[in-house]
């Protein structure tokens, strides 16, 4: 379902991602690991459609379609959904209005009417007792004053609002307890029915992929993927860390 | 990377869509002022001797009186002799009904949006239509003066019910009050009047549509409102002005009047043209002094603006809050884009017992322009526990914008519980990437930024209004965003 070729892009100038190739098919969850300023988050936010990131060269082929032709707003439509790292506050949005925003914007996309405020909140609360979350979530702001933990519980509410064909969650288990990680990995298993979608984990740690088991991992380092591998290979970069791999790349 | 561009690159959609002038045969005084031309702008309207009085007495202290300078705001000196002070479409003959006014004029507001026209006239709005210098259309008058209510362009309030203009006009804001006050109080030539009679709600929002046409006339327009005991009403004002690269000048002075457990809810949606938004070239010079007075008992002024045009803006709607237990409010939103300045919000004067006021101001800067709150909260040794709570927040949009925020708080009684709070936040391009990665198009997501940020003030309009002043805020904003 995504094709990525040879991608080259990057910030203000500076190439960040040097020459990544991956495929993803429809029903596979892929890891992508990595040091620190290894290009991870500069891949999302690549496929999510950042207005700051320039490809400078390579294609992405998302079901069929050219994907960098798309505006944010298409991609996003057409069903990658991008669980932020760091997702933003904003003041005075009530969150399930913004989550109903969201979700009307789809149905309009498929031809449908949009629902009202009343049938809405009988989906949210659904959504929000099959992932065991708190009424809180739609009285408040959006992200406003969540703490680290409950804006990833969001990202996910907002994610089985949505259901994407392929999500990117960009180090979704950063900041996270044990608890909240286990809510959330819950969340996106339960999100997740493999004959549907794709899932691309980008972490840093591997401590995500024993909730969410990845049928491949790949280990990106300088902008480039520079191992592919099963799960055992996660655990053995925790064992090992990244060192062996970046050192013999050079 | 993205298409972006394609978005932001909205101008049509940008443009001030009421620039337009109407090709209308007007009848125009030569420009500049004097007693003469006073004289005969009172006798153009056959007005009673007490309001030439008015006038003179108003135009005496003008000519003692100089422009305000504190204001936050530059512009050049204006020259008050090279402005026409009356230009009105002119008249076949006494119109007897709508189906008589200039189709031209009919036009004109139904291009506005403000239909006229019997079959097409709001339902649940009375619209008094002020062109230029003169009211050229009231809608529903009929109706309401069944049930006592009085709603007709001054100019013939000044006829028809000479007792209570004489009573009540200059009452609240006096001639010689400040600069601009003045300058109204001798030369306004029209605008609304509105009486309503004791124990009676207004059965509909009355609603008074200002429109400047001509390049070179000022608009004066005066609007008094009066709520006799136990009376309520809800009284909406809107206005635009034609595209030109002169700066026109716009001095109304609104006042009104509650008696005992009166109400009255003041709303405006502002949208004079706000000059050229690369040069800064044109655009309304907006000087204003809206004050009401709470007389009676437990009475509520409630003053709610959406500020979106005009070139500079120079107003403070105001509440003198006299009789025992009577409230004051102020809400506002004040835009400022392109070269715009304002320098607005309120006064609260305190002199009766536990009155309350509150102030929630929201001011949006965006491009190069800058925007300013100021405000008084003024309690006298008499306002035993008055209380005032006042919140200023800022959002900013760029880098080359301003926000600045000027409480002045003066208290005379030490039973007094008066608080001030105030923000500043951004709205982010990475705000904005997060809605359109949920599917959300920009226009919406700048809209729900927007809303969230004036939720307080637009719950305050009615609907219909606070559909429009949303739709508005978004218009003026899409290009600044990004």
């Amino acid at each position: 379902m995504l094709e990525i070729k040879n991608l080259h892009a990057g910030f203000d100038g500076h190439e960040i991602l040097n020459g990544i190739s991956l495929t993803v098919n429809l029903g596979e969850v892929h890891a992508i690991m990595g040091p620190n300023g290894s290009g991870k988050s500069t891949l999302a936010k690549i496929l999510s459609g950042h207005p700051a990131y320039e490809v400078t060269g390579g294609e992405v082929v998302f079901e069929g379609k050219n994907l960098l032709e798309m505006s944010t707003e298409e991609r996003s439509l057409a069903g990658i959904f991008m669980g932020f790292q760091y997702p933003v506050e904003v003041p005075g949005v009530n969150n399930a209005e913004f989550l109903r925003l969201a979700y009307n914007a789809r149905l309009v996309r498929h031809g449908k009417e949009e629902v009202d405020p009343l049938e809405f909140d009988d989906i949210l609360q659904g959504k929000m007792d099959s992932l065991g979350m708190e009424p809180k979530y739609k009285e408040r702001n959006l992200n406003e004053g969540f703490s680290g933990g409950e804006k990833k519980k969001n990202e996910t509410l907002q994610m089985a609002i949505l259901e994407p064909r392929l999500a990117i969650l960009d180090e979704t288990d950063s900041g996270l307890d044990i608890d909240a990680l286990r809510v959330v990995a819950n969340g996106v298993n339960r999100i997740f029915k493999r004959e549907d979608n794709a899932l691309i984990l980008i972490t840093h740690y591997q401590r995500l992929l024993d909730y969410i088991k990845p049928d491949f991992v790949h280990v990106l380092s300088k902008g480039k993927i520079i191992k592919s591998g099963k799960k055992d290979l996660a655990l053995e970069l925790e064992a090992q860390g990244y060192d062996w791999l970046t050192t013999t790349q050079s | 990377m993205s298409t972006e561009n394609s978005v932001t690159d909205v101008l049509e959609n940008r443009q001030y869509k009421y620039g337009f002038v109407t090709d209308i045969e007007s009848e125009t005084f030569a420009k500049g002022l004097n007693e003469d031309v006073i004289r005969a702008l009172s006798q153009k309207k056959n007005e009673p001797r007490f309001m030439l009085d008015f006038r003179l007495k108003a135009y005496e202290k003008w000519l003692t009186m100089k422009e305000p300078e504190w204001p936050n705001v530059v512009y050049p000196r204006i020259d008050y002799q090279n402005i026409s002070y009356y230009s009105a479409p002119k008249p076949k003959k006494v119109l007897e009904s709508l189906d008589e006014v200039d189709p031209e004029l009919l036009k004109t507001f139904d291009k506005l949006g403000i239909p006229l026209d019997e079959q097409k006239r709001l339902a649940n709005v009375a619209v008094d239509a002020v062109f230029d210098s003169v009211s050229v259309a009231t809608t529903h008058k009929k109706k309401l003066l069944e049930i006592g209510i009085i709603f007709c362009p001054i100019s013939e309030a000044v006829h028809e019910y000479p007792e209570l203009v004489e009573e009540y006009l200059g009452s609240v804001v006096p001639v010689g009050d400040n600069f601009y006050a003045a300058l109204n109080s001798a030369v306004f030539t029209d605008g609304s009047f509105v009486y309503i009679p004791p124990d009676t709600r207004s059965p509909m929002e009355l609603s008074t549509y200002f429109r400047i046409n001509t390049q070179e006339t000022g608009q004066f327009e005066r609007t008094l409102i009066i709520c006799a005991d136990n009376s309520y009403v809800s009284y909406l004002e809107g206005c635009t002005a034609p595209q030109f690269d002169t700066n026109q000048l716009h001095a109304a002075v609104v006042e009104l009047v509650t008696h005992d457990n009166a109400e009255i809810k003041y709303s405006t949606v502002q949208n004079w043209y706000a000059g050229d938004p690369e040069t800064g070239k044109g655009g309304i010079y907006n000087f204003v002094t809206k004050r009401g007075k709470c007389l009676g008992r437990n009475s509520k002024i409630s003053w709610t603006q959406v500020e979106t045009g005009s070139a500079i803006t120079w107003k403070y709607p105001s509440c003198i809050l006299q009789g025992d237990n009577s409230v004051g409010e102020f809400y506002s939103v004040a835009l400022t884009n392109g070269h715009m300045q304002a320098d607005t919000g309120t006064k609260m004067i305190h002199l009766g017992k536990n009155t309350r006021s509150s102030i929630i101001s929201k001011g949006i800067s965006a491009d190069h322009s800058s925007n300013s709150y100021r405000g008084l909260v003024k309690v006298s040794k008499n306002a035993a526990n008055a209380r005032n709570y006042s919140q200023c927040d800022s959002m900013l949009v760029g880098d080359k914008c301003s926000a600045h925020t000027f409480p002045y708080i003066e208290t005379a009684n030490s039973s007094v519980q008066v608080e001030h709070e105030a923000s500043t936040s951004k709205i982010s391009e990475e705000q904005l990437f997060y809605f359109e990665q949920r599917g959300i198009s920009r226009e919406n997501a700048i809209a729900a930024v927007i809303n969230g940020f004036c939720k307080e003030v637009f719950k305050q309009l009615p609907m219909e209004f606070a559909v429009e002043a949303q739709k508005l805020l978004t218009l003026k904003l899409e290009d600044s965003v990004g």
